[in-house]
């Protein structure tokens, strides 16, 4: 069974990443947890929600998150794909499920998915992350802490910096001489 | 300058730990070169020809003299005794080892530096005007607004993997000196009807291979918004700039594919949900970040001294000098000085350990303890009072440093050239020698007057080629290296993109083309008022075109010369 993080732990994970094959075929199996691509999810949406294990559906870069607006309620979770980690366009369609489109349930970083990323891809809003297989992934887990603090607002931290600063303890922000 | 509070500092310190740890992963195998790569550009570290190049920011081009002292110590301890200031208002090295880079950023840190975000698809080091703060006409103070850019752009999670690099440059008046219109975003404080401030939003400039002026995205963007609008650009970027083909990647790729009303109204529609957000500046934060910047204490000066006004009417070179070199400043009383690093024989923007000591020193002496370094790789000591510019003179006479040639044909701007860079199609250095030596006569300097002209060793136009009055580009012709020459570039209010003369020429040859333009030029002044890039507009580039290649059999001046004297 794969292993994933889960907010910054470590835990078991039984979902199917469902992929087209060569051909544009797809397998669906009758039972199990499945996360399908977004293709598939429009193309076989009435099929898909009679199924009764939990659905998921994932995008790649190149789409658009807004198509999945109105269909939150068939999804136990949304999984973003990273063909390559230097590929950033996962970041702002997480931001845009989160912030733009309202989605609250899981959303998962998937593909090239590196310990160096997370914790940015965490500042976007992703809480699971399916690493890439070479990853140590208990390691992984001190990414998370690479940064105590962050200027922008983001998923994470609504508030940027400058507006938290009131409520930050007055030893924090006291002068560094030069 | 600008202090860091401790969550600056805090953020620093956990970088550099950060990069430790991801380089001992690497020298152990663990990180493949591959993961590593885009980790060590965002920490300004390049695998170059030689050996490593390690790029550090100089944010918006503000150097405490203590800072500039431990950059002497880093050029000392982990280098050859020298560093390079590039065209980007960064110090590059050359010859650091990988394995020390982590303890240099550690260095660097205790002084409030860092080499965050100098290289890599993320947002860079936002520039300004070298004049900032002095100068009469500005309408805000830019280092304010590049230090607001600064901390926005710091380990932002959403854009650290762009498409391609992303440059940001502020100008604070109306006069651009900021070269604003070849950024990836262009901001350029202005003023609306009722007399609210705000930026002009420029988009897709740029240099390198495709070179274009940006395109406007608004002409007057209230200061609160400035954040909420730089997300909304960079969001349609990171979403839909080609990922396809790195020469494609780059904004003014996107802006011009799409054509600025396209991608314009793209940005507006991003905008209209992230204006009003949680990101829109207050005034609290904005007078907060002011009030961290150390400010000089001027004292009342006395009108110009009986000696500085004696020695300007008798001492010719002095004169000289501060003709080139001094510039008005908002304080009477007051002057800007610029320092060269472009003296004959050394590679433009080139200083040794020593230099940068003995310019601290300058610095704390002269000019608050504070200098700037200029796009057009020079040093420049803002805050000199008027009655000591004969001392300042005097020493940075022994140094070598008062060479009275800024804005003149040998204040080249050159990029490291295929002497460092693995990049470069050609050497841009020997070029810069060369011309430098040919233009060595100071009457004859003087007489030929403003000129800006710019090297770039390949297409990446890290010498700002496009732009300068001429501009010399390397390029590979059958695995030699020639150079082809453009005339008319221009940055400023009136930027222009120069136009290309001809076919290009050997090394041997640029002095002698140069030469020629520069006959041509003086031939056709009609007084010494107008300046070479207002002679190119005012007739174009055929007659130089013409006079340069015009006639294959003729010897070019300095041949003439020679045959002269023999």
């Amino acid at each position: 069974m794969a292993t994933i993080i889960s907010r910054r732990r470590v835990v078991a994970d039984n979902w199917q990443l469902l992929k087209l094959s060569a051909d544009g075929s797809i397998d669906i199996p009758s039972d199990g947890d499945v996360i399908v691509p977004l293709s598939v999810w429009l193309a076989q949406r009435d099929a898909l929600v009679k199924r009764t294990a939990r659905l998921g559906v994932w995008l790649e870069g190149k789409d658009d998150p807004a198509l999945l607006a109105a269909d939150f309620k068939h999804f136990a979770l949304i999984a973003v794909h990273f063909e390559h980690f230097v590929d950033g366009r996962g970041y702002s369609i997480a931001r845009l499920l989160r912030e733009r489109c309202g989605w609250q349930g899981e959303l998962r970083a998937i593909g090239d998915v590196l310990r160096d990323q997370l914790f940015y891809l965490s500042g976007c809003g992703f809480d699971t992350f399916a690493l890439r297989a070479d990853q140590d992934v208990q390691a992984a887990i001190t990414a998370f802490a690479d940064f105590s603090e962050a200027y922008q607002a983001s998923v994470e931290r609504p508030q940027p910096l400058f507006r938290r600063r009131s409520s930050i303890p007055k030893n924090d922000t006291t002068d560094a001489s030069i | 300058m600008y202090l860091y509070d401790e969550i600056d500092q805090r953020l620093v310190d956990e970088r550099v730990a950060q990069f430790r740890d991801q380089t001992r992963r690497f020298l152990t195998g663990e990180l493949s070169e591959d993961d590593f790569r885009p980790l060590r550009l965002q920490n300004g570290l390049y695998i170059q020809r030689l050996a490593p190049m390690l790029r550090i920011a100089i944010p918006y081009g503000l150097l405490a003299s203590r800072q500039l002292r431990a950059l002497a110590d880093i050029a000392r301890k982990w280098d050859r005794g020298y560093g390079h200031f590039s065209t980007r208002q960064n110090i590059q090295f050359n010859w650091p080892k990988l394995e020390d880079v982590p303890d240099i950023l550690a260095k660097l840190a205790t002084v409030q530096m860092h080499a965050i975000q100098t290289s890599g698809n993320c947002i860079r080091n936002t520039t300004t005007d070298h004049f900032a703060g002095t100068s009469p006409d500005e309408i805000v103070d830019p280092l304010v607004w590049c230090e607001i850019i600064r901390q926005w752009s710091t380990f932002h999670p959403e854009y650290a993997y762009l498409p391609r690099k992303f440059k940001i440059a502020v100008s604070g008046s109306e006069s651009d000196r900021a070269a604003t219109q070849v950024h990836d975003i262009g901001l350029q404080a202005t003023r609306d009807a009722t007399g609210q401030v705000g930026f002009r939003v420029f988009a897709g400039g740029g240099l390198g291979r495709t070179p274009l002026l940006g395109a406007v995205m608004r002409e007057f963007l209230p200061w609160q918004h400035l954040l909420t609008y730089l997300e909304a650009i960079l969001r349609v970027y990171n979403r839909f700039g080609r990922r396809d083909n790195k020469y494609r990647a780059r904004i003014k790729i996107l802006v011009k594919e799409l054509t600025p009303d396209v991608f314009r109204a793209q940005v507006e529609n991003e905008w209209s949900h992230l204006k009003g957000g949680a990101a829109t500046l207050t005034s609290d934060e904005v007078q907060r970040i002011e009030k961290r910047f150390t400010r000089p204490a001027y004292r009342k000066s006395d009108a110009l001294s009986p000696d500085y006004v004696l020695a300007l009417a008798t001492d010719k070179a002095f004169s000289n000098w501060v003709r080139r070199n001094v510039q008005a400043h908002k304080v009477a009383g007051y002057a800007a000085v610029t320092l060269s690093l472009k003296k004959t024989g050394a590679p433009p923007g080139d200083a040794t350990a020593d230099q940068m000591d003995a310019i601290a020193e300058l610095a704390d002496n002269f000019s608050f303890g504070e200098l700037r370094v200029s796009h057009e790789q020079n040093l420049i000591l803002a805050d000199v009072r008027q009655t000591d510019l004969f001392e300042l003179w005097q020493r940075a006479r022994a140094l070598g440093l008062a060479t009275p040639n800024i804005g003149l044909i040998t204040n080249i701007i050159a990029c490291p050239g295929g002497d460092f860079c693995s990049l470069a199609n050609a050497k841009s250095i020997p070029v810069a020698e060369a011309l430098q030596a040919r233009f060595d006569d100071l009457d004859y300097l003087h007489d030929i007057g403003e000129l800006d002209l710019n090297i770039s060793g390949c297409m990446n136009s890290c010498g700002h080629h496009h732009i300068g009055h001429i501009g010399i580009l390397g390029v590979d012709k059958q695995g030699a290296e020639y150079y082809q020459i453009s005339i008319g570039g221009a940055q400023g209010n009136q930027a222009a993109l120069g136009k290309v003369l001809g076919p290009s020429v050997s090394q041997a040859e640029v002095p002698d083309v140069i030469e020629r333009l520069i006959e041509l030029y003086l031939a056709r002044r009609d007084s010494e008022e107008e300046r070479f890039i207002d002679v190119v507009r005012r007739i174009g580039i055929n007659p130089f075109k013409e006079y340069v290649y015009g006639n294959h059999h003729q010897p070019a001046a300095s041949r003439r010369r020679q045959l002269a004297t023999a």
